[in-house]
């Protein structure tokens, strides 16, 4: 059984679901949440039934917005007055940049974007993939405690029967010290939807889409769906789309729910950023495209009437 | 003003990957070998700054193995002034190759002004050598950016976050940046360029030289292995205007009935 600190962030006053996840696989563990600033009661009573024993919030000068520096030396002090064995975070857009960083601090190890572990004996052992998943690996750490490890969004799953923790809320002064990237200004995406990476559903477009204003037929069935637009490499690199919204190896790997591939043929390189996605929907003309041998349901087709018809029935199917 | 730009050379996005017989890593003899592709945007933002300013000169760094010395040759014909190479074997992980990076660094007797790197290499897609070069090194760090201004000895840079949101920094003095697509268009290396690169020195270090033994290894991989394959598809024929309702209405029940997705 080994001490865990489980990172959290916040997404609009709620806990990101891949903390939900991360606490479901620590059964059996005990398992803290550090969260910078104030969380609702019912997030910390969410936290809880997951399994989360303590919930430490970390509040100091300089640390309501996210800088690199100011995290990680908030977290390290933090970190040093516990005792932990390991520390757990989303592989997110934060916890991509500041795990390492904090990991460092310590001169410990970081196993990053694990898509699934174990805790035998209270021992992390991961898997993660390799070449945009092209292979997995096994993944251990060693050297310095407390280890390190990010943990991709949506690869674990929520853990339907969770043990319940305590969820003990308690402040901690934190300090975030010489910050010198200093942060100036934030400038919001015209897309409110969750991130790729996050994205229970997707609907992608590749090439075919033959313009951008041509992805508004992909926006409106992403809207009855509740899905977000990604695109291919091939769609961004004729200007279609811009690279935030690019699935592959060059873009982003990505793991939904559902994964609805328009007009995509399927290079490996997008194949390798989108093959863990649970179910696969592709439309295309042509019957050969390589996109069909990963595809549940292919449908030969042309999307530009294919894609429509496939919003009018999603929207009888939800009684939108 | 000393700029240097770590670089990794990778497979091809195109190369099929296959694990090696006991699972150690992947074939590697057939591959055919690249500069990593988000290193260009870090070659390309580190030329743009000498454009601007002919004092500045570009080191550029690599830790791996020798069969190919590609990604540095092409950094040098594309215009880097020299290059260190840090012989190690495959498979190394995040840590140690920040350790040596920063053995290479030092090697060189120059204080830098600016370490470039992209956000990630498409091997290990690991995200973690410019923040752990960073915090080794003493200075801040800002990954993952699409947008760079250099003013004097201030630098303002756009991180691209979730969704396409931005988060605009602003540092004064020496740091690390990890590039990402977008941040400019990489040049392509002309052929005088090339010719020039082999005349460039391309100083060779072990790492021992640089101070990285087994001990600095923080993260083991093993067991390479291809994913499990899934099991064949479902595949409709809807080319046939007359029978197109038709085929998405039952793909849309089979998303609720049997892969109960929605």
């Amino acid at each position: 059984m080994a001490n865990v600190l489980v990172f959290t962030e916040l997404h609009d006053g709620k806990v990101k679901p891949v903390t939900l996840e991360i606490l479901g696989k620590l059964a059996g563990n005990t398992a803290d949440i550090a969260v910078m600033g104030d969380i609702g009661a019912d997030q910390v009573a969410e936290l809880a039934k997951n399994g989360a024993a303590n919930v430490h919030k970390l509040k100091g000068a300089n640390l309501d917005k996210y800088s690199p520096e100011g995290y990680a030396n908030a977290l390290s002090e933090f970190i040093k007055s516990k005792n932990y064995d390991y520390v757990f975070g989303g592989a997110t857009s934060m916890g991509k940049d500041l795990l390492p960083r904090l990991a460092t601090k310590f001169q410990a190890g970081l196993a990053s974007d694990v898509t699934n572990f174990t805790m035998d004996g209270g021992t992390f052992a991961g898997t993660r993939p390799f070449f945009a998943g092209k292979c997995l690996a096994k993944v251990e750490i060693t050297g310095p405690k407390p280890h390190f490890v990010s943990i991709r969004p949506n690869a674990l799953g929520l853990t339907a029967n969770a043990t319940a923790g305590a969820g003990a809320v308690s402040d901690t002064n934190a300090n975030a010290g010489e910050i010198r990237a200093v942060i100036k200004e934030i400038i919001k995406a015209a897309s409110t939807k969750v991130d790729l990476t996050e994205a229970n559903i997707i609907v992608s477009g590749g090439r075919a889409m033959k313009n951008a204003e041509n992805f508004k037929i992909l926006n409106e069935l992403a809207d009855v769906i509740g899905a977000t637009v990604g695109a291919s490499r091939a769609a961004v690199d004729s200007g279609f789309a811009p690279h935030a919204m690019q699935v592959g190896q060059t873009g982003k790997t990505v793991s939904p729910s559902l994964y609805i591939a328009c007009g995509i043929s399927g290079a490996i390189q997008h194949l390798a950023g989108m093959r863990t996605s649970k179910v696969i929907v592709a439309i295309n003309t042509d019957p050969d495209a390589p996109i069909f041998t990963r595809a549940d349901y292919g449908i030969v087709g042309d999307l530009f009437t294919i894609v429509p018809i496939l919003t009018e029935e999603f929207k009888k199917l939800l009684g939108k | 003003m000393n700029i240097f730009v770590c670089v990794k050379q990778v497979p091809d996005t195109e190369t099929k990957i296959t694990p090696t017989s006991d699972g150690s890593f992947i074939e590697t003899a057939s591959i055919k070998w690249i500069m990593n592709p988000y290193d260009e945007y870090a070659v390309e933002q580190a030329l743009l700054i000498k454009q601007a300013n002919a004092a500045a000169n570009i080191t550029v760094l690599r830790v791996g193995s020798v069969k190919d010395t590609e990604a540095l040759r092409t950094a040098m014909a594309m215009g880097a002034d020299e290059a260190s190479l840090v012989e190690a074997g495959d498979n190394l992980d995040s840590y140690s190759i920040a350790k040596a990076l920063k053995g290479a660094i030092e090697k060189t007797g120059k204080k830098p002004d600016m370490i470039l790197a992209g956000k990630q290499a498409i091997d290990d897609d690991a995200l973690q050598v410019p923040q752990i070069l960073a915090e080794m090194m003493g200075l801040p760090s800002v990954s993952v950016i699409v947008g760079f201004e250099l003013a004097g000895t201030t630098v303002k840079v756009k991180r691209e976050v979730e969704g396409g949101a931005l988060e605009v920094y602003e540092i004064n003095g020496p740091c690390v940046l990890a590039t990402n697509k977008g941040l400019n268009t990489p040049r392509y290396a002309s052929l005088p360029g090339i010719m020039k690169a082999k005349k460039k020195p391309l100083a060779q270090l072990s790492l021992a030289d640089v101070g990285v033994s087994e001990a600095d290894r923080r993260v083991k991989y093993s067991q390479f292995r291809l994913p499990p394959e899934k099991p064949a598809g479902k595949k409709f024929d809807a080319m046939d205007a007359a029978k197109q309702k038709e085929v998405v209405a039952q793909v849309v029940g089979l998303l609720r009935t049997e892969a109960k997705i929605i």
